[in-house]
């Protein structure tokens, strides 16, 4: 099993769109906007000096709504897209110095994909689709069946094998997505929208499956979304794109409770804050209260809430992993951190429209 | 213009005087190509041709209902008398639509992967597929005299335009994410036309081989004028002398082969298709 050891690095990383792409790159880093460009040279935009680390064996989550340039940016990776200007630095090699040959073997051997619409092969059956990468590669056609058949039944589609594409749901259907990109082996594990186009709980019940691998396979994934829910769910690191810049990157607890901008803020906003802020960054610290209850600090507010509320207490002591203590939170301190934070939301909206 | 028309005429000519004979040298093998086929159906028992032809048919399209039709078919066309005249041309235009495939599915490939490629042949096909036969069924004589093969090379340039356009097509059409998806698992080009564009191209492939045959049969009168044996000829015949049950007869022959043909195929590009149709409900 291949498993993550080495950060993807992307530094400056330009993307523009047109004829006449590499000729603009001066202009934009000396700061033409993305609407300058568009009416000054018809080019487009699509990338602005991104600077990201995905750390190996770590979700990497990238978040922007449509035409953010998250799909652009995840196509750099394995350089469906080449880029205008910059590096992506993996293992020692500069992604986007690649040659042809060298970059079909990085793609063969060290990248799987997943896609928003499931880019299955309609004319061979599971079977076949998850054995693609392997047949690529040129692995013997029974060794590629028996690993394939593995991760088969590990996304849960044990019976499936010679089913079409088209025979199956949605879940089903990206189910063999996620089996053909694992099936590679690979230790980076590129997602798409993978989960955007199914509906709700077929969504969370994929969330489950990856988070579910991913705690045994640890593999670097850069996962694309739209859906600020699943982003903070899937990602222990997250970036926000937004007209192809990066405005924010940083945990999914940090973006929460420190948006940067009002961008973000109006993102963040409807968020269950208790289910993603724990009592650690909220704790007193080094205070102590004279309570029953100590919860660990890595504890949702939620949960915290919750703990106090059965206990019928008010305090709560808080420790760390190794069992020191840290510090103390309040019920109230925990509620009042749940609702979101006072900011202009309360005005009357029929004021506004006045 | 009357010079020119005149040192054109002067000058092709003299080409086909230096050169007719080393192409008829080059465009022999198709004459026993044609030969061996036509040999092989007329010589053979009418018996052995007729299983030969059904069991073809059943290969392809299996459905019992196409096959009874041939068979029907094919005794009322023995009993008739018109049974050798049939198998040269289904001869012919297995030769035809052979030949067909192999010079347009190439192009087609070599359309679908290049714009220019596109560009520049879509014009020539249009002109191929507009031109009136006799006029350059007039070089082709030339070169090669009255016979079997200006017969062939006259019908593939009428009937090859379509099955180029439909593999051009097939493959254009190929859903970009699914080539997308081919390429970040690394498939070099030539994996991502074998395993990918072809196979998804393939319906459509067919389409157009269906459209060749028919074209080609469609050529076969015209053919016979410049001396291709087969049902044409006597169709051609009754049309000089107002036989008009010959005419009705031989047309009738014509039209049954199509229909075989047609049918045959069009099961066969069914049948490739069959992931497509249970659908997830």
């Amino acid at each position: 099993m291949a498993e993550a050891t080495h950060d993807i690095e992307i530094r400056n990383l330009y993307k523009i769109f047109g004829p006449n792409a590499a000729k603009h790159v001066e202009s934009v880093r000396n700061g033409m906007t993305k609407e300058e460009l568009k009416a000054q040279h018809n080019h487009v935009l699509g990338l602005d000096d991104i600077n990201l680390t995905i750390p190996a064996g770590k979700i990497q989550v990238v978040m922007g709504l449509s035409g953010s340039g998250k799909s652009t940016l995840i196509r750099h990776i394995n350089r469906l897209i080449d880029p205008t200007a910059g590096e992506l630095l993996f293992d020692g090699q500069d992604i986007a110095k690649m040659s042809e040959t060298e970059l079909r073997e990085f793609r063969r051997q060290r990248t799987g994909m997943v896609f928003q619409k499931f880019a299955l092969f309609p004319h061979w059956t599971v079977l076949e689709n998850t054995t693609y990468g392997l047949n690529v590669r040129g692995v013997s056609r029974r060794e590629a069946e028996e690993r394939a058949r593995r991760w088969i039944s590990r996304v849960g589609l044990d019976g499936f094998e010679e089913s079409y594409p088209n025979q199956l749901s949605g879940g089903m259907q990206q189910r063999v997505g996620l089996a053909r990109a694992l099936t590679n082996d690979a230790e980076i594990l590129l997602m798409d929208e993978a989960f955007s186009a199914l509906d709700p709980l077929i969504r969370t019940d994929m969330q489950s499956v990856l988070l579910d691998l991913q705690s045994e396979l640890k593999k670097t994934i850069v996962f694309i979304t739209h859906d600020l829910d699943e982003a903070l769910r899937l990602g222990e690191r997250i970036a926000i794109l937004r007209d192809g810049k990066i405005i924010q990157q940083g945990t999914g607890e940090q973006i929460v409770l420190r948006p940067k901008d009002d961008y973000i803020a109006s993102f963040v906003r409807d968020v269950r804050r208790g289910h993603v802020i724990s009592v650690r960054t909220i704790m007193r610290k080094g205070a102590r209260a004279e309570t029953p209850v100590t919860l660990p600090a890595t504890t949702l507010l939620e949960e915290a809430a919750r703990a106090m509320t059965n206990a019928e207490v008010l305090r709560a002591n808080i420790q760390g992993l190794d069992g020191q203590h840290l510090g103390m939170v309040t019920l109230s301190k925990c509620v009042a951190e749940m609702i979101a934070p006072d900011d202009s939301e309360d005005v009357d909206p029929e004021a506004q429209v006045a | 213009m009357r010079d020119l028309r005149i040192g054109i005429d002067e000058a092709f000519r003299n080409f086909t005087r230096a050169y007719g004979e080393t192409l008829e040298q080059l465009f022999h093998p198709i004459q026993l190509l044609l030969n061996f086929i036509e040999g092989m159906l007329i010589d053979s028992s009418w018996v052995i041709v007729l299983v030969a032809l059904a069991g073809l048919v059943w290969l392809l399209s299996r459905n019992l209902k196409i096959v009874a039709g041939t068979i029907v078919a094919l005794l009322l066309i023995g009993y008739f008398g018109m049974w050798e005249d049939t198998m040269r041309t289904i001869a012919m235009v297995s030769v035809c639509t052979l030949i067909a495939v192999v010079i347009g599915i190439p192009v087609g490939i070599l359309m679908a992967r290049s714009d220019r490629a596109n560009a520049t042949i879509t014009p020539l096909l249009d002109m191929m597929q507009t031109m009136p036969s006799f006029v350059y069924l007039i070089p082709v004589v030339m070169i090669f005299g009255l016979g079997k093969v200006p017969g062939v090379i006259a019908v593939v340039i009428y009937a090859v335009p379509p099955i180029i356009r439909l593999t051009n097509l097939g493959i254009r059409q190929v859903p970009a994410d699914v080539l997308e998806a081919a390429e970040a698992f690394g498939s070099s080009g030539r994996q991502k036309l074998m395993d990918v564009q072809l196979p998804l191209a393939l319906p459509t492939i067919m389409a157009g081989v269906n459209q060749t045959i028919m074209m080609s049969l469609a050529m076969v009168v015209v053919a016979s004028m410049i001396g291709v044996r087969g049902l044409g000829q006597p169709v051609l015949q009754a049309i000089n002398n107002q036989y008009f049950t010959l005419g009705v007869m031989n047309g009738l022959a014509i039209v049954a082969i199509a229909i075989i043909f047609d049918r045959a195929t069009q099961a066969y590009g069914k049948r490739l298709q069959k992931h497509l149709e249970a659908v997830h409900g």
